[in-house]
């Protein structure tokens, strides 16, 4: 028996999930569980997912679901959706993933308006491996790489405005914050719609937990989430 | 081995032949980055795929997207394929990596170049390791070498069906100079029954719902894999592996040559026959499984063995390998690496072997 606080696309049997404790992408997960069995998609969808704390996504639900190298999820989810246009492909990673092994190809797949939706989780650092800089770590902020943090006059890495630069007509770009679940489900949900539209390139950034590496208790993890906030504004900035 | 049906003899280069067998065996998705000489292949399935809306087509920004997009496609039922060479192998290992851990039937065309780096791109054998073991893994790899233009027609099918049976990264292991050749090639029909069919991991009532992964957390889920695979591959192997044995049986000479090299060494071979100086040729057909009892079969009785091939000995380690312990023949080197080998210098080397 599934727990009824649960919605069917979530397999039980990989709970409880190996994400640390206070982590977004559970919440993330589960938001987007919900998603998938609310608009009956579950047996239309494949989930690709990169590596990094992502990849503990591979078993977390009964819907296909394929683990790719790091980097390359977005290029694996051109392939199966031209292959397959009737599928509906949605690639989940973290900001390393997206922004920095590989940003040339979510570049050209928003260039070329590939009808697929990314799903970018950002928490400011590279967390599987321990807390490094990413191209989103916040001005001043310490890593594990920059243990005197990083300053610098450089704004961080804005991705969903990059790509909003050269992102099609139709195209669906914006930024949630996992501090505001509803949104972040809505924001979702309009990117798998416009694929669904067959309105090409979908595009959400997650702002996201990562007490671990943050080293943050839970009143301040969500005090550091509300400063990334100022940072970087949420909303929809294309659609 | 698929039936050869109908025939339609055509003067084409080698990518065009490539393009042709791939198209006959059911290949209808390609992905690819330019780089020569492997570019008209890409060229020449986007004029395919221009007049046939069944053909899907992406030049990617690179060849690990290239590698990805194809994986994309073969994971969803496609036939996908991709084409590359030299430094774009190197970049192609990236995806080629995961399509052998996670079992995945593609199919690579390499146009071998000069390298290291940028190097040229003519001649060369000098992708044999990467192509054969590249990877942070076994080399868990199939590599077809074709010597003539028919046979890259040839074992191009044959790849694409050996690719899906086995489900093994699949290659054809060419070069610039093959690519690039031009001549007659009979274009053979594939009867459909022939080509093995393929499937889709997702959104397949017999599979779905599929979780896949390259990332294991524990050690002994990884080798247990592994033990799988190698259990596979041994198997695959003997129904694969695949081999000539040219010119005199009972040479006391030995030429070991692969690819366009070994068209040289049998035009050498039937030279010095009429010279009446008689030699034996031993050429791999498949590079990886590489037909080791063949080979070893081919040493018997033999004193002296010439390796011979466009690199600085990648395939001379295979064959010494092959035969330690096996063969006392004294062993000859003419490796020229990036460079053609001419039919004459084999000939003179045999002839100074002789004295």
């Amino acid at each position: 028996m599934k727990s009824p606080r649960f919605p069917d696309t979530i397999k039980e049997v990989s709970k409880p999930s190996n994400f640390c404790p206070g982590c977004g992408h559970s919440i993330i997960l589960k938001e987007l569980g919900s998603l998938m069995a609310d608009m009956k998609i579950e047996k239309k969808t494949v989930f690709a997912i990169d590596i990094g704390c992502s990849l503990l996504a591979w078993d977390y639900y009964d819907v296909d679901t394929f683990q790719t190298h790091h980097g390359r999820t977005t290029a694996t989810a051109v392939g199966m959706k031209r292959a397959n246009p009737d599928a509906i492909i949605l690639a989940y990673m973290g900001d390393g993933g997206g922004y920095a092994i590989g940003l040339q190809n979510l570049i050209h797949a928003c260039y070329r308006n590939e009808n697929i939706a990314v799903i970018l989780v950002n928490n400011t650092m590279f967390s599987m491996t321990g807390g490094q800089m990413a191209p989103t770590t916040l001005p001043g902020e310490v890593t594990a790489s920059t243990p005197d943090g990083v300053f610098t006059e450089d704004k961080p890495f804005y991705g969903p405005e990059m790509l909003a630069r050269i992102a099609h007509d139709g195209a669906y770009i914006a930024r949630a914050a996992i501090s505001n679940p509803g949104q972040t489900q809505s924001y979702v949900k309009n990117a798998i719609q416009n694929q669904i539209d067959g309105k090409g390139f979908s595009f959400v950034e997650i702002l996201s937990y990562c007490p671990t590496n943050w080293k943050t208790n839970a009143a301040d993890t969500i005090k550091f989430l509300e400063e990334m906030k100022k940072t970087f504004p949420v909303g929809e900035i294309k659609k | 081995m698929a039936t050869q049906t109908k025939t339609n003899t055509v003067l084409m280069t080698g990518n065009q032949a490539v393009v042709k067998a791939a198209l006959a065996v059911g290949a209808d998705m390609f992905s690819g980055y330019p780089i020569t000489p492997t570019t008209e292949i890409l060229q020449e399935w986007a004029k395919e795929a221009e007049n046939n809306k069944d053909l899907i087509f992406l030049q990617t920004e690179d060849e690990p997207a290239a590698g990805f997009v194809m994986i994309g496609g073969v994971s969803m039922g496609k036939k996908a394929w991709t084409a590359t060479a030299g430094v774009g192998n190197v970049l192609m290992q990236d995806p080629l990596s995961m399509a052998e851990a996670m079992r995945m039937p593609v199919v690579t065309y390499i146009g071998q170049r000069g390298g290291p780096s940028t190097g040229t791109v003519v001649y060369s054998q000098q992708e044999l390791n990467l192509t054969r073991m590249g990877g942070n893994g076994e080399g868990l790899r199939i590599v077809y070498a074709p010597c003539s233009l028919q046979e890259l027609y040839d074992l191009t099918i044959k790849a694409f069906n050996t690719a899906w049976k086995y489900r093994f990264p699949t290659f054809i292991l060419s070069d610039g100079y093959l690519a690039k050749s031009y001549g007659e090639v009979d274009l053979w029909d594939v009867k459909k029954s022939d080509i093995v069919p393929t499937e889709s991991a997702f959104l397949n009532p017999k599979t779905s719902p599929n979780n896949i992964r390259n990332c294991f957390s524990q050690e002994p889920e990884l080798y247990d894999q592994l033990l799988k695979d190698f259990d596979d591959f041994a198997k695959m192997s003997e129904e694969v592996a695949e081999s000539e044995t040219l010119g005199d049986k009972k040479s006391q000479i030995l030429v070991c040559a692969w690819g366009v090299v070994a068209n040289s060494a049998k035009t050498a071979i039937e030279e010095l026959q009429s010279q009446g100086i008689s030699v034996k040729l031993f050429r791999p057909i498949t590079m990886r499984p590489f037909p080791a009892e063949a080979l070893q079969k081919a040493a018997e009785g033999v004193t002296d063995i010439l390796i011979t091939e466009s690199a600085n000995g990648q395939f001379g380690r295979i064959v010494r390998e092959t035969l330690y312990g096996v063969s006392e023949a004294e062993i000859h080197r003419l490796y020229k690496p990036a460079m053609g080998v001419m039919p004459e210098e084999i000939q003179t080397r045999i002839k100074e072997i002789k004295k």
